[in-house]
Parts: C-alpha cells; structure tokens; sequence
C-alpha cells in the first residue's frame, strides 16, 4: 500500500488534469496527480487537435466573440464566464512554450490557439514535472475519502502496474477525470466513463446539464477516428451508393443518424483540395493510417461511415460548480475540464473544440489555485479521521459473481443508441430507465472487484450511473433546446429557460431553478 | 487494435508499456514486452507514436482483432508512418514533417466554399 500526504490531489491526466497541477503548484503548493492511464497519452485532448478559443485582449474582437458564442447557447450561457475563459486562455497557453514549439504559419506569425494533441500533452507533462508535480500514471482513483464534516480528506485507488493500492490524504482534491463517453469507441475516450461523477455524487456533489449528453461525432465505421476537420470535404451516400440529400451544416448529423437508422451510410472525402491532402499528415498525423491499412484511399473511394457518442465529452453535462474556484458543493473538492458541468461557457450546444479546451485550461487552472489556497489555508487535515465512500463496486451488499464488461456493454448500447439517445421521447426514455434502473440495482446490491479488478467495477458503477443521470435529465426537460431534442416537444419552451441541476445516486432528484420535479412528473 | 510487436526491432525499452493510456502491455523482465489485453487497447496509435525503434503496428479495426502478416506491414511502410508525419525523435528538425496544426482554421475556411 503506498500512503501519500499531499496539499493538493489532482484525478485526472488530460489537459484539464495538468493545467489544474500547474495551477496549484504556481500557488506554491505540494501536488500529486494520480491518472488511470498516462498523461501524455489519456484521454481525448491528447488524440486531438484542440483547438482554443483565443482572442487577443482587443474590447472590440472579444465582445464579437461572445456575442457570437451567446447568440448560439440557447439561453444558457453565461458572457461573464465567456470573457474569463478568453481571458485566461489568453494570458496562459503562451507560458507552455518552453515545452511547446507553437507553429509559425505561412505569414511568419506565431498561432497560439491551435496546438496538435500529443505534442500538446507531452509538453503539459513536461510543464507539470518541472514544477515538482508527483505524477503516479496507471494509478485509478476508486473513491473519495471523507472527514466527518463532510470536506473531502483525499482519495484511495490502485496502482495497476505495480500491483498495489494507493491511499492519499490532501487539503483539497481536483476531479477533472474527464466526461463519459460509454465506451462508444469514440477516439481516446475509453479511460473516461464518468468516475468522477460518481465519485462527486457519493460525496454529495450535484450535476447539471446531464440532459446535454447527445452529441456526436462522424467516423469510419470501423474506426475509432472522429477527427472532423476532412469531414469538412466529405460527400455522403446512402445504401444505393447515390448522394443523400443533407443539411449543409446544423442538423447534418442527426439527418445522418436518421440515414443510418434505415442503412448503411457511405462517404468519400473527394472535395478535398489536392494540397489539403497532401498537407493532412502533418496536421493530423493520425487521421490517414486507418484509412490506407484498409486499402481504402478516402478521396476515391466510398468507405462505410458511422457516428460515435461524445456522452458528456462534447455534450456539456457534469459536476456542477458553485464559484468562480470551480468548487462543487462539497468543501474541499473542485471539477475542471469535462468533469465539470460546461453550461455556463458553452449553453445548451457543444462546446466541441475551441470553447472546451478554453474552458478546460481556465478551470483547471482556477480549482488547482483555488484547492493550493485552501491546503495552505486549513491544511492536509491528516491527523482527522476519514472515511472511504465508495460504494457502488466496492462495498455491494452481497456480493455476487458479475461480469462488469457485459454490464458496461448493455449501458452503452441504450446510453449511445441514436434512436433512443438523438431522437428522444417520453416513452423511448422511460424504456431505456426501466432497463438502466434494474441494471443499477444489481450493480449496486451485488458488483464487486478486488485489487485490479475494481477498476472496471468502477467504470460500469459509473456508466450505469451516467446514463441514468442523462436519460432522467432528459425526460425531465420537456422541451427541445441545443443538442437536447425531444421527438414528442419539439419547440423551445421558455419556462425551461434555466440549468437543471440533479443530486443523488440511487434516488436521482432533479430541480430547475424555478421548476423542481421528480423524475417525469414536472410540475 | 494493437496486432504486432515485432520483436526483432522491440529494444525492450518498454516505452510502450508505460505509454499505453488503457494498460496494454506488460514488461518482461530481460524480454520484450507482451500484448497481453488485447481486448483493452482503444486503437489511439499513442504506442506507435512513443516507440522509438517503429517496432508496433496497430490495425484499423477497433472492434475485432484482425491478425497481420509481419512481413506484409513491413513492406506496408506503415511502421513508424504517424511518428515521422508527427515529426517526433530523429524526424524533430526535417523541415517535412514539421507541425501544420495551425492549418486547422485554413481547411475549414477553404470548406465553407461547399457550404
């Protein structure tokens, strides 16, 4: 067992993970960083191309900017917390550069805003070292440790590759362990299945926005590679191999959904300019590979196209913050990146792209600060008794012989279903909870893993969770507004213009700001 | 998914082992590493990115295994084709591999064109 002291305990090892250890270890505090996987290589900044919302300090330009991003986030946004972003962003990607080599574009100037993803998080781990940051890779966090008041006291997990458990005690905990994608296969999404949220929850921590958990993103059919930008040049093509007829750009994909709910959906990148295909690998490096070890060339050839579930990684459901610290509700415990609720930056559509990876820089920066001022502020508190509150795949009430990869693949096949999950009703909702509550009490009453084990116990905990949190938020907002589209009312409805907010595990309760419901029984 | 660890080019520098975001691989002690959970890889190609001796391939099928024929992906040049284009290690100063991201925000202008 490795027992470990620490001002501040980051969870998480994307971008979000790292700025909130830099963050914090700027303030002058001791961090550790504990990931399930590697930094450098966790997560989906890192298969990426992030790109970041980046506006020079010009009144004019910025007030453009997010007049532009509040014109599209469905009344949900927040301009206020646009022009923090902006401004963090701004004055913070450029102190990476003596690990990053930002590119000098065709007219000699340097670009900022656009980095390429595994050189990105290779410098942020790098950045983050520096500093004396402890970084324990393939190190799970299980559970959150709790004082008596309610603060969080640290987190327990297990080291996979050394085969041991790790428990630390710290004087604040940032989760930014990421969004959950189900397992869709979406590109670099498989170590994010929501344990933050579920480790949040156990602790008391709200959400808010599970409801926007319906985004998705144009792939090969046989490959993880949702990477856009080409898809720009893209043709599409129905089952007869002859073009469909689509939305030029808002409604594409749901209409591509709806294509492939009836066949398959083909595609040919033809449009794309011949230098464009030429200039692709040193853009993106990874984009070609899968396409030519298939013999397929995808300027000619029509190649079988699928969608992939970005869950809360592009939708923008997660923990909900209290203040501009990006503390939740819990003493002691802060959320950044995706990990964390995203309405207030990006509203009700995604935030996909230059407005996340803004808003994942900012907050980690703002909670590792803000979990750094409170260690120095009330200390470790290590000579306080602290309780582990994990539950659901630790400490079953009986623990029965269960398969948590086949429980994880019924939840993934009703949480990323396009017909249940892009074209939402009541009744195709309350199907898919009938079908997810049953699955959480046997998780709950029975899953259990021990040593490496409960690491996917975990992760189906967090799954089923994840999908009942969104399907119960989205039958609760009877209304269509952003990403969030309800078949049965399809209208924006005004009363619905505010954040729902959900709290609980087992009993999920759900308030509007002004509307406060029980599951499907709005008031 | 990961299909090959060619052996012969593996330096047993275990690069990969620590890489691998979902736990891959295990070390060897005085060997090359073993694909020992295959099931678990997330096709992300970051081990072919960290494995400076070319010595992975990882197949387009993200959901199935899809055995390969070694001599075949040699003779593929797909080994090492995502490091050079990434222009990491002995790739770093050859000015044809240098880091376009920035031409990002250029392909999508260029698209809207077919908007």
């Amino acid at each position: 067992m490795l027992s470990l002291e620490t001002d501040v305990l980051v969870i998480g090892g994307g971008m979000a993970a790292a700025w909130a250890a830099i963050g914090a270890a700027r303030e002058g505090a001791s961090v550790t960083l504990v990931d399930k996987g590697y930094v450098g290589t966790s997560g989906v900044t890192a298969t990426a191309g992030p790109g970041h919302w980046f506006v020079p300090p010009d009144a004019e330009k910025r007030a453009a900017a997010i007049a532009q991003r509040e014109a599209i986030a469905f009344g949900l946004g927040e301009t206020d917390w646009m022009a923090r972003i902006i401004d963090q962003t701004y004055t913070t990607l450029p102190t990476l550069a003596p690990f990053y080599k930002f590119c000098v574009n065709d007219a000699g100037q340097t670009v900022y805003g656009a980095v390429r993803g595994p050189e990105y998080m290779r410098a942020l781990r790098q950045m983050t070292e520096s500093l004396g940051v402890r970084i324990l890779d393939h190190s799970p966090a299980l559970e959150l440790l709790r004082h008596a008041d309610g603060a969080v006291a640290g987190a327990q997990g297990y080291r996979r590759q050394a085969g041991e458990a790790w428990t630390i005690r710290a004087g604040g905990v940032v989760l930014a362990t990421g969004g959950c994608a189900f397992y869709s296969r979406l590109l670099g999404s498989q170590t994010n299945t929501g344990d933050g949220y579920l480790m949040a929850s156990e602790a008391g921590a709200e959400l808010s926005g599970m409801e926007f958990s319906s985004h998705y993103t144009i792939a090969p059919a046989f490959s993880t590679m949702a990477r856009g930008m080409s898809y720009a040049y893209a043709t599409y093509y129905g089952a007869d191999k002859k073009p469909l007829d689509l939305p030029k750009q808002t409604g594409r994909n749901r209409a591509l959904a709806r294509a492939m709910l009836e066949g398959p959906v083909y595609c040919d990148l033809g449009l794309m300019p011949q230098d464009i295909r030429e200039r692709l690998p040193t853009i993106s490096p990874n984009v070609l590979p899968p396409f030519e070890r298939r013999g397929i060339n995808p300027f000619t050839d029509k190649f079988p196209v699928t969608l992939l579930a970005e869950g809360t990684i592009r939708g923008m459901g997660g923990i909900k913050i209290i203040d501009q610290d990006c503390q939740t509700d819990v003493p002691g415990l802060y959320a950044a990146g995706d990990a964390a609720s995203r309405e207030r930056v990006t509203g009700a559509i995604s935030g996909g792209g230059s407005v996340n990876s803004a808003w994942a820089l900012s907050s980690g920066t703002w909670a590792g600060r803000a979990a750094a001022r409170r260690a120095r502020a009330q200390g470790i508190g290590s000579d306080r008794a602290a309780e582990a509150i994990g539950r659901a795949g630790l400490r079953p009430r009986r623990a029965a012989p269960l398969d948590a990869m086949e429980i994880i693949k019924v939840a993934r096949n009703e949480a990323i279903h396009y017909d249940r999950n892009y074209f939402r009703t009541e009744q195709k909702l309350n199907r898919s909870l009938s079908l997810l509550d049953g699955l959480w009490q046997t998780v709950n009453a029975s899953l259990q893993g021990e040593g490496v084990h409960a690491v996917r116990a975990r992760e189906a905990a967090a799954i089923v969770a994840t999908a009942r949190w969104s399907f119960t938020a989205a039958l609760n907002r009877r209304e269509s507004r952003g990403m969030h589209a309800r078949i049965d009312f399809p209208e924006q409805n005004a009363a619905y213009e505010h954040r729902q907010t959900l709290s609980g595990i087992d009993n999920i309760r759900s308030s509007f700001e002004q509307i406060v419901a029980e599951r499907g029984l709005v008031a | 998914m990961i299909e090959l660890l060619l052996e012969d080019r593996c330096t047993q520098c275990n690069a990969c082992v620590a890489a691998c975001p979902t736990n891959v691989f295990d070390a060897v002690p005085g060997g090359v590493p073993t694909i020992a959970r295959q099931s678990d890889c997330q096709t992300c190609y970051m081990c072919e990115l960290y494995c400076p001796a070319d010595a992975l391939f990882v197949g387009s099928d993200c959901d199935h295994p899809e055995p390969v024929d070694p001599a075949a992906v040699i003779a593929s040049g797909q080994l090492g084709r995502i490091r050079r284009d990434s222009g990491w290690g002995e790739w770093a100063d050859d000015p044809r591999y240098q880091n376009q991201m920035w031409y990002m925000g250029e392909v999508f202008k260029r698209a809207r064109v077919f908007e």
